[in-house]
């Protein structure tokens, strides 16, 4: 209906009111209210992989305070989703292996059905194991898996933002492991060459990838001073796990944009984090709980929003 | 017989970029992205006239396919420019993931393919570009064959939704088909009728299946002349009903036999009406350095080699 108004009128001062109007605006939840949001994705991503048996815990947790912050308080989005996304925030997932993190966020934010959460990575569902467009799920716009992949099409939908005039920011995520693909560090260099600033990446700074940690596979020196030799804007969160650390630091992100660089985020996270036999591993990167795991899991992290 | 004139060689890489400058004129959500080519692939006028739309990656392929994939998230159409070995080996997952599964609306426009590239030598002669993208689910994959065909192309390119290959050349090569004239993805062109022979040919190809056809005309064979440029989808029906008068066919490209037009080919005859084909391509060998016309004679990619396997193939009826 809105869009034939907007057919109707012509009239472009009036369909950018409409957007305006029709963008989510999240009212700031309280540290605890996104706390119990947290705790059950948390039970989300155990029994999805739970379920089928496999997927990526361990990154999925980690990173549960950064997408439930991102997604809950940060990005403006439209509440319908397409797959231009003019006229609002956008955000890309590369190291798609934590699909259950999003999924369950996305699920939870409205963009489909939380009980189609029982579908993960099973024949004829739209949650393949790692995010697909192919499948037409809402709020994902691009398939992520291959690694490396995902900051050129974040910084290409950047782009395209310039060129539309539209002031909405590109969020993007990425492994830290996932540095290891040369083509980050093509994207890197052509990122803040072009000064694309209206781009907040971050790093999932967990040290940890499938076979050890990251030290351990092939070092990778200081990341701060490899992007700042880039060109980059760097903020460094070591409490990637804290919800007001990341709050912070992501409206500090914010406030860097628009200067002529693009912004990135080392945001030291735990892998496995809330799950404590999951802590401080590289084991549960690719690895399911048993049922008797499950149970222990599901304790420390008690039911808060209802289980899909 | 029909008679088809060369109005003056020039290179299809020209006509690409004279395609594209009409693009960004007409069309202004089309983009173009090189990397460090600009030149090779004619993209000066499109970069003279929209420099706010035109992206200079570097060196920097793979980064470039996700650019473009991005760029089409807000409605763009991205044309990526660059030599076909680099548009597609060098960066097939980044196509496969990021373009072709992701369903985006790239056209990935490819210069200096095949042996014509020519004194450069191997490295830079891909030959099993045309397999490579016809693999991929959902890409459409074109080979144009002259000045006027590209630019045709590249601009019906523009309208079509979904990722596109593009494949053109280096070397200056006969211009003889219609100025400005409308190119329809998947539609095979018939450029003679023949009786005796079908002959099927894409690319640099095409202008020597018509000087083969000539030959062969003043030997008394007919042959029917198609112009297939578009290898994806295949227009099966203009080929069977050929092959239904003909009954042999000969298949002509400047890509190795395997994985190119000429198995696409007989995947439809095989499945539909199965006939003696012979292949004018490269027998699954790298290339080397060499004039485009001494390459193109040593590795059998010319009207001579047409003739050759047109007669080769009428014994087999």
């Amino acid at each position: 209906m809105i869009s034939s108004l907007i057919t109707a009128h012509k009239n472009v001062f009036v369909a950018q009111l409409l957007v305006y109007f029709c963008t989510k605006r999240y009212k700031m939840t309280t540290s605890s209210n996104l706390q119990e949001f947290v705790t059950q994705v948390r039970r989300d991503i155990l029994r999805q992989v739970h379920k089928v048996n496999s997927g990526h815990p361990g990154g999925s947790l980690g990173c549960t305070e950064f997408f439930s912050v991102l997604f809950k308080e940060v990005l403006r989005a439209k509440d319908h989703f397409d797959m231009d996304g003019k006229d609002e925030d956008l955000f890309f997932l590369s190291n798609g292996h934590i699909s259950p993190v999003y999924y369950s966020v996305l699920s939870r934010c409205g963009y489909f059905p939380v009980e189609e959460l029982k579908t993960f990575r099973h024949i004829n569902s739209r949650l393949q194991g790692h995010p697909t467009t192919h499948e037409g799920l809402p709020g994902v716009r691009t398939a992520s898996g291959s690694l490396g992949q995902g900051l050129s099409v974040a910084l290409g939908s950047a782009l395209s933002k310039k060129l539309n005039g539209d002031k909405h920011l590109v969020y993007s995520l990425h492994g830290d492991g996932e540095l290891q693909e040369g083509q980050n560090w093509e994207a890197i260099m052509f990122a803040a060459a072009n000064k694309i600033d209206n781009i907040i990446a971050t790093v999932d700074y967990n040290g940890q990838q499938i076979d050890g940690s990251t030290d351990d596979v092939l070092p990778m020196g200081d990341l701060k001073a490899k992007f700042e030799a880039f060109g980059w804007d760097v903020i460094e969160e070591e409490n990637g796990n804290d919800i007001d650390a990341v709050r912070n630091v992501l409206a500090e992100a914010k406030s860097k944009t628009g200067q002529s660089k693009p912004v990135v985020i080392l945001l030291k996270t735990i892998m496995g984090n809330g799950v404590d036999f999951m802590m401080h591993t590289h084991a549960w990167h690719g690895k399911a709980p048993n049922d008797e795991q499950l149970e222990i899991g599901l304790k420390q992290n008690p039911e808060t929003l209802g289980d899909y | 017989m029909k008679t088809y004139t060369n109005t003056g060689n020039i290179d299809t890489r020209s006509g690409f970029g004279a395609g594209l400058e009409i693009l960004g004129d007409s069309n202004p959500n089309v983009v173009a992205l090189c990397a460090d080519l600009t030149g090779s692939l004619k993209m000066n006028a499109f970069k003279d006239k929209h420099p706010d739309r035109f992206f200079q990656v570097g060196i920097a392929e793979a980064n470039m396919m996700g650019i473009a994939a991005g760029l089409t998230i807000g409605g763009k159409i991205p044309f990526t420019g660059t030599f076909a070995n680099f548009s597609t080996g060098r960066v097939y997952d980044q196509i496969r993931q990021s373009i072709a599964y992701s369903g985006k609306n790239v056209k990935i426009c490819a210069s200096h393919a095949g042996l014509t590239l020519g004194e450069d030598g191997a490295t830079h002669q891909i030959l099993e570009d045309l397999g490579l993208m016809k693999m991929l689910p959902g890409m459409t994959v074109i080979n144009t064959c002259d000045f006027n065909q590209t630019k045709a192309a590249t601009i019906a390119i523009a309208d079509h939704d979904g990722p596109v290959y593009l494949r053109f050349g280096r070397p200056k090569v006969a211009n003889f088909t219609p100025k400005d004239q409308s190119f329809e993805i998947g539609k095979a062109v018939k450029l003679q009728e023949g009786t005796d022979v079908t002959i099927v040919a894409t690319g640099h190809l095409v202008w020597e299946a018509l000087e083969a056809a000539k030959t062969l005309h003043e030997q008394g064979i007919a042959a029917e002349v198609i112009n297939i440029h578009t290898i994806k989808p295949l227009d099966d029906k203009a080929i069977l009903s050929s092959v239904k008068q003909t009954g042999c066919i000969v298949t002509a490209e400047e890509h190795n036999y395997l994985g190119g037009l000429g198995e696409s080919v007989s995947r439809v005859l095989a499945q539909h009406h199965p006939t003696p084909q012979e292949f004018v391509a490269t027998q699954d060998t790298f290339g080397e350095s060499g004039t485009p016309a001494q390459l193109m004679e040593k590795y059998g990619l010319n009207a001579k080699a047409i003739v050759e396997k047109s007669k080769k193939v009428l014994k087999r009826k």
